[in-house]
C-alpha cells in the first residue's frame, strides 16, 4: 500500500541523505524541548524586566545574548519564548490529529451521505489559506494564544482527515476486516481496535511533519502582532519587537529569534519526514 | 548455440546463511519449451530473472548465464539494456500489474524498441499491429487503455510486447496463474503457435506440474535453490527419479485420482537462515539415509536426478 | 436425505447492468461438502459473500438451520447469531489476518465475543491443536508465519465460533502444492471430527474432486450444471462443464481446440 503524505514542497530537499543530518536535527529538537521545559530555572532574568537605560546593548557578561529595545534580556526571553512557541504548535497538532482522524474515520468507514458531507466541508476549509483563517478568527476573538491555535487546527484538519479517509478506504476492503465482520464484531469495534492501529503510524508521521509548519505559521502570526499578547515572550513576537532594534543597527535581538524559528522548524521537519519514511518503508 | 545456457549459477544474498541458488545448470535450445517447476522459495523465479540480469540488490554471483552466447552477469549496462529489448524478453505473472495503466497499449508495445532507436516509429507501429494479429487481437487495441481489456487479453498484449524485439529467448514467469483455465488454454495455445512461427526458446516457470507436463519438451524440478531432477516431460512425470518430484506428484489433487486424503509431504522447505549440509530434501524424505544428510548429491544418470537413492519404477507403483 | 443445513433459493444480485448472480438455488446437507466451480465473473464469489452476509441479495433467500437470513443484521444478538451459523476462510493468507494481532489474541477475541466467561486458555490450545499448529505459534504475529500456517490460523478463527457451515473462498488457491495438500487433508479431518458443512468455492477441478461430495458449476451468474462430484466430472452434461474439464492441462491436451470451443460457446 502506498499513500502519498502531503508535504509542502521545498523543505523536502533537506531529507536525511547525508547521515549526520538526522541525528543532529533530533538532538537540536530535543535541546529546544528541554530548554522550554527548564526555562524558568535556566533563565537568568525576568523576561519582562524592563531596563531602558541599558537598551540595545550587545552581549556582555551580564546579558549573554544582549538586550532588546526595551532592555529586556534576550536569553531569558528566548528560553521562555520557547515554551509558547512550542506549546502552540503542539496544540494545533494534537487537536487537528484527533479531530482529523475522527472525521476521516467516519467519512471513510460509513461512506454514503456522511462521506459526502464531511468531504465537501473539509474541502471548503482547504480553500482558505490557514493564515487568513487565523487572522479572521483572531479579529473576531481578539488576543490570546487559544484563538490562533484553534484556527490553525481547523486549517490543518483537512490534511489529516483526507489522509485518514483514504487509508480507511483501503483498509476496509482487506479480507481481515471482512473476516471480523463475518465473525460478528460491530463496525465500531473493528474500526477502533483493528483499523485505527494499523493506519495510526502513517497519520502520526504526517502530524509530526505538520508540527514544523504549525510553528512557522504561529510565529508568523505573532510577528504580525496578532495572537500572543504583548507581554508574553514568544519568538515571533520578539522578531516583531526587534524591528526597531534593526533600524537602530543592533539587530541581534531580532536575528536570534529568527534563527531559532528557522532551525527548530527545519529540525522538526527533518525528524518528522524521517519518521514518515520509516513508516512508509515498514508498511510496503 | 543455445538460447539460454546457465552454467553452475550460484547466487548469495546478504543475510541468508546458504546460497539462494546453489549450482544451477539449465539449457534452453532455440524453439524448445523448457518448464522450470518448483514451489515458493525454490528459486525458480530468481533463476529466470538472472537470464535478464535482474538481480536483487546485494546479490553475489558465481558461474555463467549465457543468453545467445553472451554472459549476462559480466555484461556492460548498455549491452544489457540492448539485450533486454532484443534477444531476451520476459512475460510476467500479473499483466494488470506489469503494464502501465496510464499509457495506451500502442505506446506500451512500441516504447522499448523506439527508445533504443533500433526501429523508427512507423516501423515500430507496423510491427506492433503485426504482433497483435499474431496473438489474435485487432489493431484497434493500439488506442485503448489497459483498464479496458480483460486479463486474458492483457496477457496476450504482454506476449506481443515481449516479441517486439524479435527475441531468441522468452522467459515466462507463471504467465497463466492469474488467468482462468479457459484463458490459460488460449494463452498456452498461442505460445505454442508463436514458438513454431518465430523459433524462440521458451523458459516456462510454473508451480503447476500438470501444466508443465502438458506443454513442455523438457522439465527441470527445483528445490531449495538446487535442481532436483531434469528430463523429458513425459518420462519425468511417469517415472520420477527424485523423491521430491514423486512426492509433489502424489500431493497434487488430480481429476483421475480417487477422492479423499492426499499424500501430503510433512514439514516445510529449509529456512534460508539455516545452513544446509547434504541433500536439501533429506529432512522430509521418506527414503533418507545418513549419507543423504552428510553429502549433497550431484545430478547423475541418463535421466538426471540429484539423489543418492533415486527411485526406480513408475509413479503408479508407489 | 439429511436435513439441509444451508438452503439457498432464487438468489439474485445485479451490479448496474451486470447480473452477477442470476436465480441461484442449491442446498447443502449437514456434514456435507458442496463445491461451487466457475471462472472469474461466474458469480461464485458474490454468491459466497451473500451467504456469509458481506453482500445483500436483491432477491432470494438464504436459510441456515431453518433460520432465514434476510437483510442486514440488526443488533448485537442478531449479529452474533448469524456469525454462529456461517463462517468464512478467505483466499489471501497474507491479508486475512490483522498484521498487528498475535495468533492467540485473534482466537481470544473471538472467544470473548461469543463465549464470554468460559475457559479461553484451554479452548485456544484445543483449537491450535485441531489445526495442527503448535503452542509456539500462539505468540507469533502473522508476518512470522508461512502462508500455510496463516490459513490454519484463519481456519482456527472460523472454527472458534463453532459454525454450522464453513465457506472456503479459494482458500487453498494461493498456497504451494505441498502446503495445499496438507491443508486439504486438515479440512477433511475437521469435517469428519465436527460434522461441519463445507461450501468450497474454487476454480480448481482437482481440488473439487478431492474434497467435495457434490458440485455446482456456475457461468455468468447462473448454475449450468449440478450433481454428485464423481458423476459431473466423469460424465458432464453441459458443454461448458466439458470445456472446463478439457481445459485442465494434461499430457496430450489440445489447447487450440479448447480456444475454439470457448469462442463457440
Amino acid at each position: 500500500m502506498s499513500v502519498a503524505l502531503t508535504r509542502r514542497p521545498g523543505l523536502g530537499r533537506l531529507k536525511a541523505a547525508r547521515a549526520p543530518l538526522h541525528p543532529i536535527c533530533l538532538g537540536f529538537a530535543a535541546l529546544v524541548v528541554l530548554a522550554a521545559l527548564l526555562a524558568p530555572w535556566l533563565s537568568p532574568y525576568d523576561p519582562n524586566a524592563v531596563d531602558l537605560g541599558n537598551a540595545l546593548a550587545g552581549p556582555s557578561s551580564d546579558h549573554l545574548l544582549g538586550v532588546d529595545a526595551a532592555g529586556r534580556d534576550t536569553l531569558s526571553r528566548l528560553l521562555l519564548g520557547a515554551r509558547t512557541s512550542l506549546l502552540g504548535p503542539l496544540g494545533v497538532v494534537v487537536f487537528s490529529t484527533v479531530a482529523g482522524i475522527a472525521v476521516g474515520l467516519a467519512a471513510g468507514w460509513r461512506g454514503g451521505w456522511l462521506d459526502s458531507v464531511l468531504s465537501r466541508s473539509t474541502e471548503l476549509v482547504f480553500a482558505f489559506p490557514g493564515m487568513l483563517l487565523a487572522i479572521l478568527i483572531i479579529s473576531v476573538y481578539g488576543e490570546g494564544l487559544l484563538a490562533p491555535v484553534i484556527a490553525l487546527a481547523i486549517a490543518y484538519l483537512p490534511y489529516v482527515s483526507r489522509l485518514t479517509r483514504s487509508l480507511v478506504l483501503a483498509e476496509r476492503t482487506r479480507p481481515y476486516v471482512c473476516a471480523y465482520q463475518v465473525q460478528g464484531h460491530s463496525a465500531l469495534q473493528i474500526c477502533l481496535r483493528h483499523v485505527l492501529p494499523n493506519i495510526a503510524p502513517i497519520v502520526l508521521a504526517q502530524s509530526a511533519v505538520n508540527f514544523g509548519y504549525a510553528l512557522m505559521d504561529l510565529a508568523g502570526l505573532s510577528f504580525l502582532g496578532l495572537g500572543v499578547p504583548a507581554l508574553t515572550p514568544d519568538w515571533g513576537r520578539m522578531v516583531f519587537d526587534g524591528q526597531t532594534a534593526i533600524q537602530h543597527g543592533y539587530p541581534l535581538s531580532a536575528i536570534l529569534p529568527c534563527t531559532l524559528i528557522v532551525l527548530t522548524v527545519v529540525a522538526f521537519n527533518v525528524v518528522g519526514e524521517r519518521w514518515a519514511d520509516q513508516v512508509a518503508r515498514r508498511t510496503t | 548455440m543455445n538460447a539460454l545456457d546457465i552454467q553452475g549459477l550460484r547466487l548469495q544474498l546478504p543475510g541468508s546463511a546458504r546460497p539462494v541458488l546453489d549450482g544451477v545448470d539449465l539449457t534452453v535450445a532455440p524453439g524448445e519449451t523448457v518448464a522450470l517447476v518448483g514451489e515458493s522459495g525454490s528459486g525458480k523465479t530468481l533463476t529466470s530473472r538472472t537470464a535478464l540480469g535482474l538481480l536483487p540488490p546485494g546479490a553475489v554471483t558465481e558461474g555463467r548465464v549465457l543468453v545467445d552466447g553472451q554472459d549476462v552477469l559480466t555484461m556492460a549496462p548498455d549491452r544489457l539494456r540492448a539485450l533486454r529489448t532484443g534477444q531476451a524478453a520476459m512475460i510476467f505473472q500479473d499483466p494488470g500489474a506489469a503494464i502501465n495503466p496510464l499509457r495506451r497499449i500502442g505506446d506500451f508495445l512500441t516504447e522499448s524498441v523506439r527508445l533504443t532507436g533500433t526501429v523508427n516509429a512507423a516501423d515500430a507501429d507496423r510491427r506492433a499491429v503485426e504482433l497483435l494479429d499474431a496473438v489474435g487481437l485487432g489493431p484497434e487495441l493500439l488506442r485503448r487503455y489497459p483498464g479496458q481489456l480483460s486479463g486474458g487479453m492483457l496477457q496476450r498484449v504482454m506476449i506481443a510486447a515481449a516479441l517486439m524485439g524479435d527475441p531468441i529467448l522468452l522467459l515466462a514467469d507463471e504467465p497463466t496463474t492469474a488467468l482462468d483455465v479457459t484463458s490459460q488454454a488460449e494463452v498456452v495455445a498461442l505460445l505454442g503457435r508463436l514458438r513454431a512461427r518465430f523459433g524462440t526458446g521458451l523458459l516456462f516457470v510454473t508451480h503447476d506440474l500438470g501444466l508443465a507436463a502438458a506443454i513442455s519438451d523438457r522439465v527441470y524440478v527445483m528445490y531449495a535453490g538446487r535442481i532436483a531432477e531434469t528430463g523429458p516431460a513425459a518420462a519425468l512425470f511417469d517415472r520420477p527419479r527424485h523423491p521430491y518430484t514423486a512426492a509433489l506428484l502424489a500431493s497434487t489433487p488430480r481429476l483421475e485420482a480417487p477422492s479423499g486424503r492426499l499424500a501430503a509431504i510433512d514439514g516445510q522447505p529449509p529456512d534460508l537462515r539455516q545452513e544446509l549440509t547434504g541433500c536439501a530434501f533429506a529432512a522430509r524424505c521418506l527414503h533418507a539415509t545418513e549419507l543423504c544428510r552428510e553429502e549433497a548429491p550431484a545430478l547423475r544418470g541418463t535421466h538426471p536426478a540429484a539423489c543418492h537413492h533415486p527411485l526406480e519404477g513408475s509413479r503408479t507403483d508407489a | 436425505m439429511p436435513e439441509p443445513v444451508l438452503q439457498v433459493t432464487g438468489l439474485r444480485r445485479t451490479f448496474g447492468a451486470v447480473r452477477a448472480v442470476d436465480d441461484v438455488s442449491f442446498t447443502l446437507g449437514a456434514g456435507g461438502s458442496l463445491g461451487i466451480v466457475g471462472e472469474s465473473g461466474s458469480g461464485k464469489t458474490t454468491t459466497a459473500r451473500i451467504i456469509v452476509g458481506l453482500e445483500q441479495a436483491d432477491e432470494g433467500q438464504v436459510t441456515v438451520q431453518a433460520r432465514a437470513r434476510a437483510g442486514r443484521a440488526r443488533g448485537r444478538a442478531e449479529r452474533l447469531a448469524r456469525a454462529r451459523e456461517v463462517q468464512m476462510v478467505f483466499q489471501d493468507p497474507y491479508l486475512s489476518l490483522d498484521p498487528r494481532t498475535s495468533v492467540e489474541a485473534v482466537l481470544r477475541e473471538t472467544l470473548r465475543l461469543h463465549f464470554p466467561g468460559t475457559d479461553h486458555e484451554a479452548r485456544i490450545r484445543e483449537l491450535l491443536d485441531q489445526v495442527g499448529l503448535g503452542t509456539r505459534a500462539a505468540d507469533a504475529l502473522p508476518r512470522q508465519l508461512s502462508g500455510g500456517q496463516r490459513q490454519r490460523v484463519a481456519i482456527a478463527r472460523a472454527l472458534a465460533v463453532q459454525p454450522a457451515v464453513l465457506v472456503l473462498d479459494e482458500a487453498v488457491a494461493a498456497l504451494d502444492v505441498s502446503v495445499q495438500a496438507q491443508v486439504l487433508n486438515l479440512l477433511a479431518d475437521i469435517r469428519e471430527q465436527t460434522g461441519i458443512g463445507y461450501l468450497f468455492i474454487t476454480h480448481d477441478l482437482g481440488v473439487v474432486r478431492c474434497v467435495t461430495d457434490e458440485v455446482i458449476v456456475m457461468r455468468h451468474g447462473r448454475i449450468v450444471e449440478s450433481g454428485p462430484t464423481g458423476r459431473v466430472l466423469a460424465d458432464p452434461e453441459h458443454p461448458y462443464t466439458r470445456l472446463l474439464l478439457e481445459s485442465v492441462p494434461r499430457p496430450g491436451w489440445d489447447p487450440d481446440g479448447i480456444a475454439a470451443a470457448r469462442r463457440a460457446l
